[in-house]
C-alpha cells in the first residue's frame, strides 16, 4: 500500500482519541437533558454537542478533513440546499401561524 | 470485450450493461409509454369535447366501471388525468431524455467505452422497468388508478383509492432508478472524459445532463421521503398530510391529526420545480447539438451557455414556493419566491438569444432535426414567457389552477421538450442503425405535430382567460366555461390528429430499420463531435483507438480549412 | 483525473442525496412542531437509557469499522476479519436493542397512529433502522464473499471497504442528530 504503517498507526491513535471524546460527548448530552434546562437553551445545547461530534464523525472517520476539493464542492452546495430545504417550509407556515394568532388575539 | 460475440440473446439485448443498449431499452420503454400517456389523454378529449355522450366503437372495450356504455364516469376521467401527467412526465419524458439520449450519448460524447458503473446502469434501468409495471398494473386494481391528480395532494390522496398506494410504490421505484442514474453520470463525466477533453471544450449537451444529474440526485430524496410519508399515513395510520378536526362526507376522520398538508406541498414541488428544468435542460442540449450542426458555424457564446445553465440549475432549487402562492404563506415568503422566480428567466433567455444568434449569418441546411429544433425555440419561448405572469403573485392568484397554467406548462413540455426530443431521434438514428429515417414522412411528421400541437394548446390560454379551472370534468355545467366550449371540441379534434400524425412516425421509425438509406460514412452530418468519431453503430466498447481530443466541441467553418467542419479528434 | 476512484467519488454523491433525505425528514421534524400547539418531551415517553446506549454501540461501531480499513492499510488481513466482524455484530446488536424498543412501545399500542410525534419518531428510526440494515448486508458482504477481492486485487478491495465505511459513517452521523432531536428535546 502506499502508506507506510506507521502513520497509519498514527491515524489509528487518533481514531481512538477521537472515539474517546464522542463517548464523552455522549455522556454530557444526556447528562445535560437530565437538568431540564428550558426549551432554547437546551435545544442550542444538544444541537451544538450533536454539530461536534457529526464533525468529528465527517472530519475523522470519513477523512473529510484532507478530502479532495470536488467533494467539498459537492457537499457545500448540498448543505446549501439541506439548510433551505429545512427553514423554508416551517417560516412559510410560520408566518401563517403568526397571522392567525393575531386575528384571535 | 472479445467474448461479446458469444453473449446470448437475453445478455445482449435484454440483461445488457452495455450503456448502448440500456440507452435504446430507456428510449424505447420511453417512447411507449409517452404513447400510452397521450392515449390516456386522447380518451380524456372526448368528454372534453362531448360531455357525457358515449365514446363510440372503442368505449365499448371498457369495463362498467370505467366507462359503463361508452360514458366516462368522472372517477376514470380524474384517474386519467393523474396516470397522464405521472406518466409523461415520470415514465415518457425523462427516461427518453434523461435515460435514452443521455445513455447512449454521453459516453460517446465524452469519448468513454462505457458509464463509470455499467451494473448500477443496468439496475437503474430496471428500477424505472419495475415503476412503470407498478404504475400500469394500478389501472386493474380496485378504484382504479390514482385519482388525486399528478401532484397528489394531501388529504384528498391520503384518503383516496388503493390506486394511490401503487402510485407511490411506484413514484419510489422511480426514484430509487434516477438516483442511481444520476450517481452513474456524474461519475462518468468527471471521471472518464478522453484526453485533451476539458470541461469547457464538453459539447452542451454533456453538460445539459451533468446538470439534470445535479438536480435529480439532490431534489428527488425529498420526494422519496414525501412518499414514504404519504405510505405511513395511508398503511400505518399515521397523520403526517391530515390536520386535527378533519370530516369527510360529515364524518369526522378517526385519526389522530396534528399533521400539515402543506407540508406535502413543500417536498413535493423541491422536487417538482427542478423537474421542469430536468425535463428541459437535456431538450436543450438536444437543440443545441443540432442548431450548430445545421448551420455550420460555431455556437455563438459556448460558455455563456455553459454559466447560464450552471446558474439555471441552482436556482431552480430556490424557487419551488411559487407554486403556492395560493396557499396563504404570507407576504415576506411570497416576495422571496417570487424575486428567485424572475431571476430564474434571465438565464433561460440567455440561453434562448445565445441559440438564436447562432443562426445568424449560419447557411443553413433544412434537414429533418432541424426542422425540429428550429420549431423548439419558438415554442419553449411562448412557454416561457407565458409563465411570467404566473411566477408574479398578483396575475398568478386570477389565473391559478386554470386552463393558463396547463397550456403554460404544455409549452414548455410538449412543442417544446417533445420537439426537441423527435428532432434528437432523427438526428441520432443514423449513429444507432447506420441508416437514415426516411425525409419525407420526417418532414410530415413535423408539420403535423408541429401544428396539431399548438391547435392543442393555444386555445387553452383563452380558456384559461376565461377562468375555465383545470380538472374539470364536465365543463359545460359552467356559464362561462359552455362560452368556449367550442375550443375544446377544436382541441380534441387536433389531438386525434396529432395522434394519426404519430403513426407516421412508428410507421417511419421502424421501416428504416430495414429499409432506410444506408450512411456513407461514419459521419452523416459532417458533425464535429465524437460520437461521431466511432464505428456504425458502435461496438461494444465504443472506440477502435482510445480517443484524443484536440479542440473544443464546434469547430464549423474553421478558416483556413478546405472542409467546414474539424472534428474534436482529428489531430490537423 | 480527479485522483478519487469512481467509487470514492460515487459514493459521496450517494451520500449528497442521503443528506437530502435525511434533510427532508428533519424538515418535516421542525415544521409539524412549530405548527404543534403542544409537543411532548422525547425523553418523558421514549427509553433514553436504552437509547443512549445504541448510540454508543454505533459509534463504536464506527470505531470498528475504521479500524477495519486501517488494517487492510497495513496488509493485516486477520485484524480485518476481526474488525469487521465486530462492525457487523455491533451493527445487529444495534437492531436488537432497537427491536425491544419499537416492541415495548407496540405492547403498549403505542404505534405511529397514536400520534404526530410517534409518527415521526416510528418514521424517522425506521428508516433509520432500514439503513444499518443495509449497512449490515453490505458489510457482510464484504467480510465473507466479497473479500475473495483481497487476494486478487487488494487495492480495489481496500477502496471498497473505504467506500462502505464512508456509507457506514454517515448512518452512525444520521444517529449522532436523531438521537437528540427524538430522545433528548
Amino acid at each position: 500500500m502506499s502508506h507506510d504503517v506507521a502513520e497509519i498507526q498514527k491515524h489509528v491513535r487518533l481514531y481512538v482519541t477521537v472515539f474517546a471524546a464522542l463517548a464523552a460527548f455522549t455522556v454530557v448530552t444526556v447528562g445535560v437533558s437530565y437538568l431540564h434546562l428550558s426549551t432554547m437553551p437546551a435545544i442550542i445545547l444538544a444541537l451544538t454537542i450533536a454539530t461536534i461530534k457529526g464533525s468529528l464523525v465527517a472530519c475523522y472517520f470519513m477523512h473529510l478533513i484532507s478530502e479532495k476539493k470536488l467533494i467539498f464542492i459537492v457537499l457545500a452546495v448540498t448543505l446549501l440546499f439541506f439548510v433551505l430545504l429545512l427553514f423554508i417550509p416551517s417560516l412559510t407556515e410560520g408566518e401563517a401561524i403568526f397571522k392567525n394568532l393575531r386575528h384571535v388575539s | 470485450m472479445s467474448h461479446s460475440e458469444h453473449q446470448s440473446f437475453w445478455q445482449k439485448y435484454i440483461f445488457s450493461v452495455d450503456h448502448k443498449v440500456i440507452g435504446c431499452q430507456y428510449a424505447l420503454t420511453g417512447l411507449v409509454f409517452l404513447f400510452f400517456g397521450f392515449c390516456l389523454m386522447m380518451l380524456m378529449r372526448w368528454q372534453l369535447a362531448f360531455p357525457g355522450e358515449p365514446l363510440p366503437v372503442i368505449g365499448g372495450l371498457f369495463s362498467d366501471t370505467t366507462m359503463p356504455g361508452g360514458v366516462m364516469l368522472p372517477e376514470f376521467y380524474n384517474s386519467l388525468g393523474a396516470m397522464h401527467g405521472t406518466i409523461m412526465v415520470f415514465l415518457g419524458v425523462v427516461p427518453l431524455a434523461v435515460g435514452g439520449f443521455g445513455n447512449y450519448l454521453v459516453p460517446l460524447q465524452i469519448g468513454a467505452p462505457d458509464m463509470a458503473f455499467p451494473k448500477l446502469n443496468a439496475a437503474s434501468y430496471w428500477c424505472y422497468f419495475v415503476g412503470g409495471v407498478v404504475m400500469f398494473a394500478s389501472f386493474f386494481v380496485p378504484g382504479g388508478a390514482a385519482n388525486s391528480g399528478w401532484t397528489s395532494y394531501p388529504p384528498l390522496s391520503d384518503i383516496a383509492t388503493m390506486g394511490q398506494t401503487f402510485w407511490l410504490f411506484g413514484m419510489v421505484a422511480l426514484i430509487t432508478s434516477s438516483l442511481l442514474g444520476s450517481v452513474n453520470f456524474i461519475v462518468t463525466i468527471v471521471h472518464l472524459r478522453a484526453r485533451g477533453l476539458s470541461f469547457f471544450r464538453l459539447p452542451f449537451f454533456v453538460w445539459a445532463q451533468f446538470v439534470t444529474s445535479f438536480l435529480l440526485l439532490l431534489a428527488f430524496p425529498p420526494l422519496e421521503v414525501a412518499g414514504v410519508l404519504q405510505l405511513m399515513d395511508r398503511l400505518a395510520g399515521s397523520s403526517f398530510f391530515l390536520p386535527s378536526g378533519l370530516v369527510i362526507s360529515g364524518t369526522p376522520l378517526g385519526v389522530s391529526g396534528g399533521g400539515s398538508p402543506l407540508l406535502w406541498q413543500h417536498l413535493f414541488w423541491f422536487l417538482a420545480h427542478p423537474e421542469v428544468y430536468v425535463l428541459i435542460l437535456p431538450a436543450i442540449g438536444i437543440v443545441t447539438e443540432i442548431i450548430v450542426n445545421n448551420t455550420r458555424k460555431p455556437l455563438y457564446g459556448y460558455k455563456t451557455m455553459v454559466y447560464s445553465v450552471l446558474f439555471l440549475g441552482f436556482m431552480s432549487f430556490v424557487v419551488w414556493a411559487h407554486h403556492m402562492f395560493m396557499t396563504g404563506m404570507g407576504t415576506t415568503m411570497s416576495n422571496f419566491f417570487q424575486a428567485t422566480t424572475m431571476i430564474i428567466s434571465i438565464p433561460s433567455v440567455v440561453i434562448l438569444t445565445v441559440l438564436i444568434l447562432t443562426l445568424w449569418g449560419g447557411s443553413i441546411r433544412f434537414t429533418v432535426p432541424m426542422h425540429f429544433a428550429l420549431a423548439f425555440l419558438p415554442m419553449f419561448a411562448i412557454g416561457g414567457l407565458t409563465g411570467l405572469p404566473l411566477g408574479l403573485t398578483a396575475s398568478d392568484i386570477p389565473l391559478h389552477d386554470t386552463y393558463y397554467v396547463i397550456g403554460h406548462f404544455h409549452y414548455v413540455v410538449a412543442p417544446g421538450t417533445l420537439l426537441a426530443l423527435f428532432g434528437g431521434v432523427y438526428y441520432w438514428y443514423p449513429k444507432v442503425t447506420g441508416r437514415m429515417m426516411n425525409e419525407k414522412l420526417g418532414k410530415i411528421h413535423f408539420w403535423g405535430s408541429f401544428l396539431c400541437l399548438n391547435g392543442i394548446f393555444m386555445p387553452m390560454f383563452i380558456q384559461g382567460l376565461a377562468g375555465v379551472s383545470r380538472r374539470l370534468y364536465m365543463p359545460t355545467v359552467y356559464a362561462h366555461a359552455e362560452a368556449v366550449q367550442g375550443t375544446n371540441v377544436f382541441m380534441s379534434y387536433s389531438a386525434w390528429i396529432l395522434g394519426l400524425v404519430q403513426l407516421i412516425f412508428i410507421f417511419n421509425f421502424f421501416r428504416s430499420l430495414k429499409k432506410g438509406k444506408k450512411v456513407e460514412s461514419d459521419n452523416p452530418w459532417q458533425a464535429t463531435t465524437l460520437e461521431w468519431a466511432t464505428p456504425t453503430p458502435p461496438p461494444h466498447g465504443n472506440f477502435l483507438q482510445e480517443p484524443e481530443v484536440y479542440r473544443g466541441p464546434y469547430e464549423y467553418s474553421p478558416p483556413g480549412r478546405t472542409e467546414d467542419f474539424w472534428p474534436q479528434n482529428e489531430e490537423k | 483525473m480527479t485522483g478519487m476512484t469512481n467509487s470514492k467519488l460515487g459514493i459521496w454523491l450517494f451520500l449528497a442525496s442521503e443528506v437530502m433525505l435525511f434533510g427532508a425528514l428533519f424538515s418535516t421534524y421542525i415544521l409539524l412542531r412549530t405548527g404543534a400547539e403542544s409537543w411532548p418531551h422525547g425523553s418523558s415517553l421514549l427509553n433514553v437509557p436504552l437509547a443512549t446506549l445504541n448510540t454508543m454501540i454505533l459509534i463504536t461501531s464506527s470505531v470498528t469499522m475504521v479500524m477495519a480499513w486501517a488494517s487492510l492499510m497495513m496488509n493485516r488481513f486477520g485484524r480485518y476479519r476481526l474488525y469487521m466482524g465486530l462492525t457487523v455484530l455491533l451493527a445487529l446488536g444495534f437492531l436488537v436493542v432497537k427491536g425491544f424498543e419499537y416492541g415495548m412501545k407496540l405492547e403498549h399500542h403505542i404505534t405511529p397512529a397514536t400520534s404526530t410525534f410517534y409518527a415521526i419518531y416510528f418514521t424517522m428510526t425506521g428508516l433509520h433502522g432500514l439503513h444499518v440494515l443495509g449497512g449490515i448486508l453490505v458489510n457482510g458482504y464484504f467480510l465473507f464473499p466479497g473479500s475473495r477481492l483481497w487476494k486478487t486485487n487488494p487495492k480495489q478491495f481496500t477502496g471498497r471497504v473505504e467506500a462502505a465505511g464512508l456509507y457506514w459513517h454517515f448512518v452512525d452521523l444520521v444517529w449522532i442528530f436523531l438521537f437528540p432531536v427524538l430522545y433528548l428535546l
